[in-house]
């Protein structure tokens, strides 16, 4: 790539050449050692950056990045995804109604059904995510806002959680479990999918509440306090979350496994997003068999239970559907940046060319020959 | 020397007296001494001296408890420090805390500690020194065993009697009482102290005189008196008290001081007066002071900035978070938390509480391990100085000593020297060279041939020994010669450097030290044709002896010569002593004293039998001894059978005198009869000789080289042996000392061949010559005398020219009538009460007159190897060298000159001014005399300023930037052709505050500066004017005492360590053996800690700021909250840990330029003056870099990651592992040198990385408060994307600056790459551009292709770049192919040009250079050969001339797009054949300087002669 050598340089010659101390072992000599390293001799490359001994490798990182960026672009595109906005801002989405309510604790729950339509059948397995806008969950007091050690299952921090936690920490002078802003503000919303088939009948899609968390997470880092088997004793003497409806150990009456501090629906909310516009895998849809797309073209009902309220902070809701590939999520954003990078290179590469035809010889060969 | 001091005491004095007035006032209390044997028994309470320090030393600065909190104490000074722990304390209150609280006290802690392991370690060095000198030995008294025992040096307390030996170092200092010398004196080396090597000497308390018998302690009971400690060298004040009451004052002559060396002194006895640290000479040890940096000082600037972007930074986030929180208004999300009161945050309020949160969070951006970074590569970096082995010497076995630790890149960027002349430039040995006898030269080519051999490092060390052989095989075999084979026989070949001169000094040592007698000194090697005139006149006077002819009828020649050894041998001062011996001493020490007391006594010497007793008693060193002491205790009774002799003879004696033929051969009877063998071998070689001056020993040993040996002196005779003629006594009549007015010194000797009285007259050749009797005009005696005298004058200008120190010799002899008439008054002088110094000056003019000239001497003071080279190549380097001497100005110039100092063909302005008055108005004249002729140079003088071998030198602050003529323009002061010469008493005048500023404008324009006669306060005052005034780097070298302050007030101080004492040592950064080591140190490793250091600032100021700015980016993504993607643990330990070993490893290890290459091309050190790789645009080049850099290290995980799941933490991971890639790949870029331990530590760093945070990721599912990363790690390794971000995204990141680089290198390379570009040549290749010189290559490098359009010619490549500056050719390598006429030259480039084109690949144009390129030595010649044609074609000849300005100045600028127009700004005019020519020969005589190793005698001998006829053209 660069004009390179290694080269023991002889600088040494008119010293290093001599044999140890003159008067070898007689006096203790101050005389520093010859080597090297000391002497700072260390055989070395010296790369010298001219146009000339750098544009191969403008050349060989363009080469290389365009090829690449076309792959991933090309593999970004052939995944699926299809994402509906449920927030229901406006006066003629099904959701308005729901979501003119700013309050967390409504008693009676509140449900919409989004209809919609995919154009294309979805093949593989498909992830379902809900996905909030502007909400800022990386905010610093929101991140630290929880007691890992709690949520672990410690028994003392159940009973007495990290002040970390304030103001969310006790509520009516007893413990909150799980405590802290982020457990509190727990996304609540039901999701439910309906395929409608052509002849009109609505066929409820069975979405997998397991296996989206990860598994160090559910299986390492989140623990019930206690054994599993009665969580209810457990956790007693702990409040709910004020913003909750149901104690932690309800979390999913359906699975008796999935309650209580790892419930992975809660488990995913816990890994706090970085960016304010986030998403987050709620049910995976499998594939049933290689005959049949796992989501077929055509229309859909979501079943909305809305809780959740974003007007507050003027966030979004959505829904999205999308396959995944090798590299995760539909992103064309890499491939392109790839194409750019090795494009770029390849432009600054003959940039140098340029550069090296016109002034490089005359730097280097005149006399110093490179 | 001995003046300088006197002055500086002078000037000193008031200022001691001022403090010690307040002093008494406090404690005027003195100390009193009792001797510790009396209160023996009654240990402690009642001994009066208990209050006083001990002798023991410690000059740490903790002890084992005190070491934490001082220290502690100690680095809460430094500002950041305390900075720091503000943060870490901040982190600890709840509201702002932004990590776990803990783990941000780490880097603080991490931090101090360091630097408190650095002080102990520094500490306990001190500690062990301190041990090594406690536990020396030294004799004291103990009164139970009645006897003198051994005891350490710490267990010496005050009141103790010591007993001194010879060569024992004073353990304190110590009140003489007794000595072993006849005279009651004690001789000491104050070389440690004020590194004066010339022997003081000291005398034991009056009272304790007349002791006859060995001092006996028990019998001691006075009580001594004295001032305080104080640190005044040069003042003891006090008296002792005996019992009988009586009281003697105490001088400071009778005070020997701790760390002196006792020199000749058999024994000698003292009583300690001050211990420990109460002693003179650790009263005025005070430690080296913290100096800070020229480069530090630039940083902390920087660090300021930095200060102020994090400022801006944290007040943006505080704004912003407000505003955030603003929009929300009352519809709190729930997103941000309440406070954990649960009330409501104002935004206002959250705003100043997320100021605090951003300080701590960017906390990085202040570069917090820069402080221990920079400290921990300065001392790899000291410790690589140290190493060094080209800076070691074997001679004296000492090394490069840096003593003060974080200046080291100061030595890259200094700008002025300052240095002293004796022992820094010279060796203060003085050696004798050639000399001048009745108007015939004797160049001694042998004796040159063998000081070469001293001097060449290459010489054959079989050459050496053949040398050395004939030496010692003359005529006797010497102690240190015999100790020279043995050496020899244990020394392999590898000394070569050093080699021959290193055993000469071990030899020196070993054959017990005196000063002045190195055998360089020593062993002069006679001129073959003088010693056979020696030897022909010697036999001729000894027949006519036993032929009782008149010596008159002598051939005037040979008499001449005669005379002139004896005068070498005995117009001085010289003692004769024998090393194992009780020294044969004299007491001739005082001066100006005649022997002869009075009239009676003059007549009654002029006995011949006094002649006969007194020549036998030479012999007996008891008789002398006697002698010695009669003359001490005043009295002068001889012995009554000699006065009673003397009466009966004394009518005789009148006439006898006259004709002296009768008694002449009754003094000869006694002569020892075996005259022709050889004289006594051994006692001679065993003769030693100590001089006051170097000089004199020099001229005593020139003179025994031809066997006119002097073999003892007494105060009223001096024996010498002749050849031929056996020992003869000189009746030494008078000794007329030197003094600085008269310039010379006399002695009046009865002659014991003649009879006459003859006086011996030596002194410098300007007063020498005016007083020699004027040859008569006509007969053919006169001419001859004349043409003698224009002769010697020649030679004299010669021997100056050749930098050597002249003597004139000459001779007068008197008539019994004129010495009688010129004695009377002459006793009359002594003997008068008033006035006595002018009527005894008078009284010597009076007789030294009408002299005839014998001959003159040429002296050397050795210069220091390669002084010439270094201060040549210093200068290339745009150091402007001034010398600070306190030697008269002759010397200095002589000296100034031999160093290349000043040059032949320089103008010298010389400043002597007597008045303020007279002084300005010199100024005046010399500035407008300056301006006038340079500042608008006529056409000539341009040319002739590009003429000499510094071409670069001419542009004194040397441009950096912009082209050269602009520059030029800028520059306020070119430096001329101009060498200032300045005397003490004229620099006191010019230092004064009315004067400075014209003197300062006359110096910096004077390319040399010599101030002479200066004080040491001047020397200091001096370095401070230019220091404070031009704002630039200063170096003071200096090796006495004399340049302590001026040592201390430089930026940087260097003592030479040598020979010479402690003092300069003692108050220096670092020492170094010789002076020529200051060229390595400067130029290589100055150079590279300056580059390596300056390169590591401008990191880690990027690396922080990149760093923090990508925290800083996500801000607008996490509401200004203050929240960081980066985990808390990468967050502080990135600096501390991931990032910080390659970049210690480049900053301590990385070479831009080889040493070799810094070391020809001398002019690459301007890079570190100008401070080029540091410049203030730089750090915020760097800075835009830096957020550019972060900016694509966010923003492509940022869109990457953009709408996904990705949680904070596992999207902070690939961002940071992106940083650390991006940061170690941009130090990559900034690498020169690749090592496998650069390599290495790189490698070593993604590898802790990643190794530290799969450790972390994987610990603790639950800890790590704020965030915790659990598992992040693990699974980020899993996914492809992350893989794929860290490709692109460094190079994505890197690319401006890659490719900036690469244009860079391309399109405006800077010398220094240029020097890389070199180094990258084979060997052979480089050598050969490289003695081209400076010039040569950069006009290769700088010619413009553009420029000349000239059609493509093969022309010969060396040949036709060498063109270009009129001397390349003397290097071609193609010899057969005639110069083409220079006006075609140029094209030889276009046409090289094309032929390189078609070399792409670096290496294979170097290797078929290297292969069909026939280099040969005998380069030079084609370049005379060429001559004649450039003669005649002088407007070609300018041509090149011209283009060797445009590419000088190109060279020197490094901006490659010069336009034609600017270079005719500079364009000489055409400059005259002859000039040309004049340049050319100016061009040769370089590389023939090269081969000089070759030959050097020759060279050092027609060298200058050369260059002084090529001035003359």
């Amino acid at each position: 790539m660069m004009a390179s050598s290694y080269n023991a340089k002889e600088e040494d010659g008119h010293h290093s050449g001599a044999p140890g101390h003159g008067v070898a072992g007689t006096v203790k000599s101050k005389k520093p050692d010859n080597t090297a390293f000391k002497q700072q001799r260390l055989p070395a490359w010296q790369p010298i950056l001219t146009a000339g001994t750098v544009l191969p490798a403008f050349f060989v990182i363009g080469l290389i990045f365009i090829p690449i960026g076309i792959g991933l672009f090309v593999t970004s595109n052939n995944i699926k995804e299809f994402e509906i906005d449920y927030t229901g801002l406006d006066m003629s989405s099904p959701c308005y109604n729901c979501s003119q309510s700013f309050s967390w604790n409504n008693t009676k729950p509140c449900t919409c059904s989004v209809h919609f339509n995919l154009d294309q059948p979805f093949e593989s397995n498909v992830f379902m995510y809900y996905g909030l806008s502007n909400f800022y969950q990386n905010h610093r007091r929101y991140v630290k806002s929880r007691d890992d050690s709690q949520l672990n299952g410690n028994k003392k921090s159940l009973q007495d959680p990290s002040k970390e936690c304030e103001p969310y920490r006790t509520s009516d002078s007893k413990p909150i479990a799980p405590c802290g802003a982020i457990a509190n503000s727990l996304f609540n919303d039901t999701l439910d999918l309906f395929y409608i088939d052509p002849n009109g009948t609505k066929t409820p899609i069975p979405l997998v509440k397991k296996g989206i968390a990860w598994w160090t997470d559910k299986h390492v880092k989140f623990r019930n306090p206690g054994v599993n088997d009665n969580l209810t004793a457990v956790f007693q003497g702990t409040n709910k979350p004020v913003n909750w409806r149901k104690p932690v150990y309800e979390l999913d009456p359906e699975d008796h496994e999935n309650n209580g501090f790892i419930n992975e629906d809660f488990i995913v909310w816990m890994r706090t997003a970085a960016l304010p516009t986030f998403r987050k895998l709620y049910r995976i849809i499998q594939k049933k068999n290689n005959m049949t797309p796992t989501l077929p073209r055509g229309e859909y009902i979501m079943e909305v239970t809305y809780n959740y309220p974003v007007r507050s902070f003027e966030g979004r809701k959505r829904m999205i559907l999308s396959t995944i590939s090798w590299m995760g999520g539909k992103n064309p954003f890499l491939g392109i940046a790839y194409i750019t990078v090795g494009s770029v290179c390849f432009f600054l590469g003959v940039v140098l060319l340029i550069i090296h035809h016109k002034y490089g010889n005359r730097n280097n060969s005149p006399d110093i020959p490179n | 020397m001995a003046l300088d001091v006197g002055e500086a005491e002078a000037t000193k004095g008031s200022k001691v007296k001022k403090q010690r007035k307040k002093k008494n006032k406090k404690e005027n209390k003195a100390r009193t001494v009792h001797s510790n044997i009396l209160y023996d028994n009654a240990k402690g309470e009642d001994n009066p001296n208990r209050h006083y320090a001990n002798n023991k030393i410690k000059t740490t600065k903790y002890t084992f408890l005190s070491f934490l909190p001082k220290n502690l104490f100690e680095q809460f000074h430094r500002f950041a420090n305390v900075y720091f722990v503000f943060i870490a304390l901040l982190n600890f209150v709840p509201v702002v805390n932004a990590f776990q609280p803990e783990l941000a006290l780490a880097p603080v802690v991490f931090i101090l500690s360091v630097t408190a392991i650095k002080d102990l370690w520094e500490d306990y060095r001190r500690h062990r020194s301190d041990k090594e000198i406690n536990h020396m030995d030294c004799l004291v008294y103990s009164r139970p065993e009645r006897r003198y025992v051994e005891k350490f040096w710490k267990e010496v307390r005050v009141g103790d009697f010591i007993r001194l030996r010879c060569n024992e170092i004073l353990p304190a200092d110590v009140l003489l009482l007794s000595s072993s010398d006849p005279d009651r004196l004690c001789h000491i080396e104050t070389a440690t102290l004020d590194g004066e090597t010339n022997l003081k000497q000291r005398q034991v308390v009056r009272s304790f005189l007349d002791l006859d018998c060995d001092f006996d302690p028990s019998k001691y009971n006075s009580v001594i008196e004295c001032e305080k400690p104080n640190n005044d060298l040069n003042r003891f004040r006090g008296y002792i008290v005996h019992r009988s009451g009586r009281r003697d004052g105490l001088y400071k002559d009778n005070l020997l001081l701790r760390g002196c060396t006792v020199r000749n002194t058999e024994e000698a006895v003292g009583i300690v007066i001050y211990a420990g640290h109460e002693t003179k000479a650790m009263l005025n040890n005070n430690g080296p002071r913290y100096k800070r940096s020229k480069l530090e000082r630039q940083m902390n600037v920087d660090v300021f900035w930095c200060v102020i972007i994090l400022l801006i930074m944290c007040l943006l986030a505080a704004i912003g978070h407000g505003l955030w929180m603003f929009q929300y208004g009352d519809k709190r999300p729930v997103f941000d938390v309440l406070s954990p009161e649960g009330t409501d945050l104002s935004p206002a309020l959250s705003a100043i509480y997320l100021f605090l949160t951003m300080i701590i969070v960017f906390q990085v951006l202040i570069p917090i391990s820069l402080f221990v970074s920079i400290e921990i590569v300065k001392i790899c970096q000291v410790f690589f100085i140290h190493q060094d082995v080209d800076l070691y010497d074997e001679e004296t076995d000492s090394q490069l000593q840096c003593r003060a630790l974080n200046i080291t890149e100061d030595l890259g960027q200094m700008q002025y020297i300052f240095s002293d002349k004796t022992g820094t430039l010279t060796e203060n040995k003085m050696v004798f060279r050639r000399c001048t006898v009745a108007g015939v030269e004797y160049s001694h080519d042998a004796n040159a041939r063998r000081l070469a051999m001293y001097q060449e490092l290459d010489s054959e060390e079989e050459e050496c020994v053949s040398h050395g052989g004939t030496l010692s095989r003359r005529d006797s075999v010497t102690s240190h010669q015999s100790a020279k084979v043995v050496l020899r026989s244990q020394s392999t070949k590898s000394h070569r450097r050093t080699g021959s001169r290193a055993e000469a000094k071990r030899a020196s040592i070993l054959s017990k030290h005196t000063a002045f007698s190195s055998p360089m000194e020593k062993d002069i090697t006679p001129d073959p044709q003088l010693l056979d005139k020696v030897n022909e006149g010697g036999s001729q006077m000894d027949f006519m002896r036993f032929h009782s002819q008149p010596l008159s009828q002598l051939p005037s020649d040979l008499s001449d010569i005669n005379d002139f050894f004896i005068a070498l041998t005995i117009c001085n001062t010289v003692v004769v002593s024998s090393p194992n011996q009780p020294r044969q001493k004299v007491r001739m020490r005082f001066e100006l004293k005649s022997p002869v007391k009075t009239i009676e006594d003059f007549i009654k010497r002029f006995t011949p039998s006094r002649l006969t007793s007194s020549n036998s008693s030479s012999s007996s060193s008891l008789l002398a001894e006697r002698s010695a002491r009669r003359a001490v205790s005043g009295a002068m009774p001889s012995p009554s059978s000699e006065s009673t002799l003397t009466k009966l003879d004394e009518g005789e004696g009148g006439e006898g005198g006259g004709g002296g033929e009768g008694p002449d051969a009754n003094a000869f009877s006694p002569a020892p009869p075996s005259y022709d063998a050889k004289p006594a071998p051994i006692e001679e070689g065993e003769l030693r000789y100590e001089a006051e001056s170097p000089d004199e020993a020099a001229l005593v040993y020139a003179a025994r080289a031809y066997k006119c040996s002097l073999v003892g002196r007494l105060p009223d005779q001096v024996t010498v042996e002749l050849p031929h003629l056996g020992k003869l006594s000189f009746e030494l009549l008078h000794t007329l000392g030197f003094d600085a007015t008269r310039k010379r010194m006399s002695v009046v000797v009865r002659h014991p061949l003649t009879n006459q009285i003859t006086v011996y007259t030596k002194g410098a050749d300007s007063v020498i010559m005016d007083l020699i009797r004027p040859p008569s005009t006509d007969d053919s005696k006169g001419k001859r005398q004349r043409k003698i005298l224009y002769k010697t004058q020649n030679y004299l200008n010669l021997y100056a020219a050749d930098g050597l120190r002249t003597l004139c010799i000459a001779k007068k002899t008197l008539t019994k009538e004129e010495y009688a008439a010129w004695l009377r008054r002459h006793l009359e002088a002594e003997t008068a009460l008033q006035g006595r110094e002018e009527l005894l000056f008078d009284s010597a003019l009076r007789l030294e007159t009408n002299l005839h000239l014998l001959g003159a001497t040429g002296i050397e003071d050795r210069l220091q190897d390669g002084v010439p080279e270094t201060i040549a190549s210093l200068r290339k380097a745009g150091l402007q060298i001034w010398v600070l001497t306190g030697d008269k100005q002759e010397t200095a110039v002589n000296i100034a000159y031999a160093c290349k100092l000043l040059e032949p063909e320089e103008e010298i302005i010389t400043l002597n001014a007597d008045s303020q008055e007279a002084c300005a108005a010199l100024l005046e004249e010399s500035l407008h005399y300056i301006q006038a002729k340079f500042l608008c140079p006529s056409p000539e003088q341009a040319a002739g300023a590009f003429q000499h071998d510094f071409p670069l030198f001419d542009l004194s602050p040397p441009p950096s930037s912009s082209s050269s003529a602009a520059s030029s323009q800028a520059a306020p002061v070119l430096v001329h052709r101009l060498g200032l010469v300045i005397d003490g008493r004229t620099l006191a005048y010019a230092l004064d505050c009315s004067l400075e500023d014209k003197f300062l404008a006359v110096a910096r324009s004077c390319r040399s500066v010599l101030c002479c006669r200066s004080t040491p306060l001047q020397k200091s005052m001096v370095v401070q004017l230019v220091r404070n005034k031009l704002k630039v780097m200063t170096l003071a070298i200096g090796d006495g005492a004399n340049d302590v302050s001026m040592i201390q007030v430089a930026d940087v101080g260097v003592g030479i360590s040598g020979q010479e004492g402690m003092q300069a040592v003692m108050a220096s950064d670092f020492s170094l053996p010789r002076f020529q080591y200051l060229q390595k140190l400067l130029l290589v490793h100055g150079h590279w800690c300056y580059s390596r250091l300056a390169n590591m600032i401008l990191y880690f100021f990027y690396k922080n700021a990149m760093f923090v700015a990508l925290v800083f980016w996500y801000q607008f993504y996490c509401g200004f909250s203050g929240s960081a993607m980066i985990d808390q643990w990468y967050l502080i330990f990135f600096n501390l840990m991931f990032s910080a070993f390659p970049q210690l490893v480049t900053g301590t290890l990385d070479k831009d330029v080889s040493s070799q290459t810094l070391q020809e091309l001398p002019q690459l050190y301007m890079n570190g003056q100008n401070s080029e790789e540091y410049k203030p645009y730089m750090f915020w080049m760097n800075m835009i870099d830096a957020f550019y850099q972060s900016l694509i290290c966010f923003f492509i995980p940022y869109f990457a990651y953009a709408d996904s799941e990705v949680d904070l933490l596992t999207w902070g991971t690939p961002i940071t592992t992106l940083a650390l890639f991006t940061i170690l790949l941009h130090l990559g870029v900034e690498t020169k040198t690749w090592t496998w331990m650069n390599w290495l530590s790189i490698g070593f760093s993604v590898a802790l990385f990643f190794a530290v945070s799969l450790c972390y990721n994987a610990s603790c599912p639950s800890c790590y408060s704020p965030s915790n990363p659990y598992w992040t790690m693990q699974r980020l390794l899993g996914e492809p994307l992350f893989y794929l971000l860290c490709v692109v995204t460094p190079v994505a990141a890197l690319l401006p600056r890659y490719f900036y680089r690469a244009c860079q290198g391309s399109l405006f390379p800077s010398q220094v790459q240029v020097g890389r570009q070199l180094d990258r040549l084979p060997a052979e290749t480089r050598r050969n551009i490289l003695s081209l010189s400076g010039l040569a290559v950069g006009a290769r490098y700088a010619l413009r292709p553009s420029l000349f359009p000239f059609p493509g010619d093969s022309f010969p490549k060396d040949c036709g770049l060498g063109g270009q500056d009129g001397l390349g050719c003397s290097k071609s390598p193609l010899e057969e192919r005639p110069l083409r006429p220079q006006g075609k030259a140029p094209s030889g480039l276009a046409g090289l040009r094309d032929n390189d084109l078609s070399l792409t690949d670096p290496f294979t144009l170097a290797s078929t250079e290297t292969d069909t390129l026939p280099y040969t030595k005998e380069a030079p010649r084609p370049a005379e050969h060429h001559r004649s044609p450039a003669k005649h074609a002088a407007s070609d000849v300018d041509a090149s001339l011209d283009l060797s300005r445009l590419s000088l100045s190109s060279w020197i600028t490094s901006t490659p797009l010069l336009s034609p127009a600017e270079s005719v700004q500079l364009t000489a005019p055409p400059a005259g054949g002859r000039q040309s020519a004049t340049y050319r020969r100016d061009c040769e005589g370089r590389p023939g300087a090269d081969h000089a190793v070759l030959e050097p005698g020759p060279r050092a001998s027609h060298g200058p002669r050369d260059s002084l006829q090529t001035s003359l053209l």
